[in-house]
């Protein structure tokens, strides 16, 4: 297992930030998690600790007790080099279906033009690929995905739109991902997703972990119609297997 | 139940606050300025944490169903019941058909209401903090009824205290946050040198700052913030994250409000002045 050298600050009063080296890496996002899981069992068990990992940071939060910085470090310290070989909880690779047609794709044809190909071959570039997710947050539900095909990459609108529906799949930089609720964004949006990534009827309710893989499905109108019924009434059946650890 | 006859402007549920979902991207939300509110669950001999009206400026005017107590607390806002003016820190008996009416707001910015016993909204995901699309709305609308249990028999330990306000307060406690020391001498000077006020960009999610410092070129990947984290954008405007503020950024987090801090400045309002103050152990 890599062993990395790790900065570990204070931040405010409640809470530590851990961080690994600055770079996205899936090695880094694995030690992340299975150190967060590791301490999470042994070390932070107590629910009012949070734990938020994302790109090369955890971030730990209690919710009630100021922490005493240098003990906690130390802890820390220990706790990294002792090593640990608890598994990490189930992985997944969700796949999850986008109409990509211009009703919802409303930049696609721009976005095309832009990379120099045709529509069809964004749709295909986008769905071939397998995403991970580095991070969830900016709102509740939204994915940070890295491992956009660099021939995808185009920088985001010029000028941001007040309104981007819920389930609007969207391209800036290196990044691609959801928005799971209506919101301002400068994002080019390219299709949107029939899945609903956050409700507060689901336990938990947003069924993505950092760490999951997630891949796009092209689908048509029809079948995003039927996903969105079978959404609402709660009997759609996400389509997810198990990566191996 | 109670029912709101006039909204105001900015009326919403809240309590302690939501946890144990940072990692879904869900904010802590709860009582922006927590020494209030808890002061006045606590006189009330409720939780600490049990949900409150949070009112913002311009407050309700509320209809009583059931007999309960009320205490309120915050921002000092002139408050009558059934036309009698009552004061703030003390509880009060309510009759069904009372009315509460809040008018002129003095100083502050943010008034609470709490109930004989906390308001019985549904909890969802662990909390009673209206906040959207946890909830199915951020704020109360006009007609908004509100559920608790009434109770006609209580007698306070203690009616009425006398609370040190902090609301003149106007210097900002805080620690130096994660990308601190990245900050250089001129930025450093200006931020502890300066009075800063309040942009009109502040709400339960942010407070913008209408002075700018110097900017930056620092590039960071996304990571966690809290409530109470100054981000420095890289055109040199400052942000401080409240409580419905979003749980990842990838701006420089360069100071961390305290706790009392995050209360005082949930108080200010546009064109108020704040200053920071580097905490020292």
């Amino acid at each position: 297992m890599s062993r990395y050298s790790l900065s570990i600050r204070p931040f405010g009063a409640h809470a530590v930030l851990v961080e690994w080296p600055p770079k996205v890496d899936e090695a880094i996002l694995d030690d992340i998690l299975q150190f967060t899981e590791h301490l999470r069992q042994h070390y932070l068990k107590d629910i009012n600790w949070e734990l938020v990992p994302s790109y090369n940071s955890i971030t730990l939060v209690h919710r009630k007790e100021m922490i005493d910085f240098e003990r906690f470090k130390a802890n820390m310290e220990g706790w990294y080099a002792e090593g640990y070989d608890s598994k990490t909880r189930e992985r997944y690779l969700w796949r999850l279906p986008v109409c990509y047609d211009l009703e919802f794709g409303i930049d696609l044809p721009e976005v095309a033009e832009k990379l120099g190909m045709s529509v069809d071959e964004v749709i295909q570039l986008h769905t071939t690929s397998r995403y991970t997710v580095y991070g969830i947050g900016f709102l509740p539900g939204f994915m940070y995905l890295g491992g956009l095909p660099s021939d995808l990459e185009i920088p985001r609108r010029s000028e941001p739109r007040l309104q981007v529906r819920q389930g609007a799949v969207g391209l800036a930089g290196k990044q691609t991902g959801i928005y799971p609720q209506e919101s301002p964004g400068g994002w080019n949006i390219i299709g949107n997703c029939s899945v609903s990534m956050f409700s507060s009827k689901n336990d938990p309710p947003c069924f993505v972990n950092v760490g999951d893989k997630v891949q796009f499905r092209a689908i048509e109108k029809a079948e995003y119609d039927l996903h969105k019924i079978e959404g609402e009434v709660g009997i759609y059946k996400l389509e997810k297997t198990v990566l191996d650890a | 139940m109670l029912r709101l006859l006039k909204a105001g402007f900015f009326t919403s549920v809240q309590d302690g606050g939501r946890f144990g979902l940072l990692n879904k991207g869900v904010p802590v939300s709860g009582f922006m300025d927590s020494f209030s509110a808890t002061k006045i669950n606590r006189l009330l001999e409720n939780e600490p944490n049990a949900a409150l009206i949070e009112v913002t400026m311009t407050g309700p005017t509320i209809e009583f169903e059931a007999p309960t107590y009320i205490c309120l607390g915050g921002a000092e806002i002139s408050v009558t019941l059934n036309n009698n003016p009552i004061q703030h820190y003390r509880v009060y008996r309510i009759e069904p058909g009372d009315i509460l009416s809040y008018g002129r707001l003095k100083k502050g910015f943010r008034n609470f209401l709490a109930i004989k016993g906390g308001f019985k909204t549904q909890s969802i995901l662990g909390s009673r903090s209206q906040y959207f699309p946890v909830t199915d709305n951020n704020c109360l609308q006009d007609r908004a009824e509100v559920p608790y249990e009434g109770i006609s028999e209580f007698e306070p330990k203690i009616s009425e205290i006398k609370v040190e306000s902090f609301l003149d307060e106007t210097s900002l406690e805080v620690f130096k946050g994660p990308e601190f020391n990245q900050l250089h001498d001129k930025q450093l000077e200006r931020l502890f040198a300066a009075e800063f006020r309040v942009a009109k960009e502040n709400n339960r999610m942010a407070y913008q700052l209408s002075e700018t410092i110097s900017g930056h070129r620092i590039s960071m990947l996304t990571s966690a913030t809290l409530p109470g984290t100054v981000q420095l954008t890289p055109s040199g405007r400052l942000i401080i994250l409240m409580k419905d503020g979003q749980t990842t950024g990838g701006y420089p987090r360069i100071l961390q409000l305290s706790d009392r801090s995050i209360s005082i400045l949930a108080q200010k309002k546009f064109g108020d002045a704040i200053s920071f103050k580097l905490f020292k152990p």
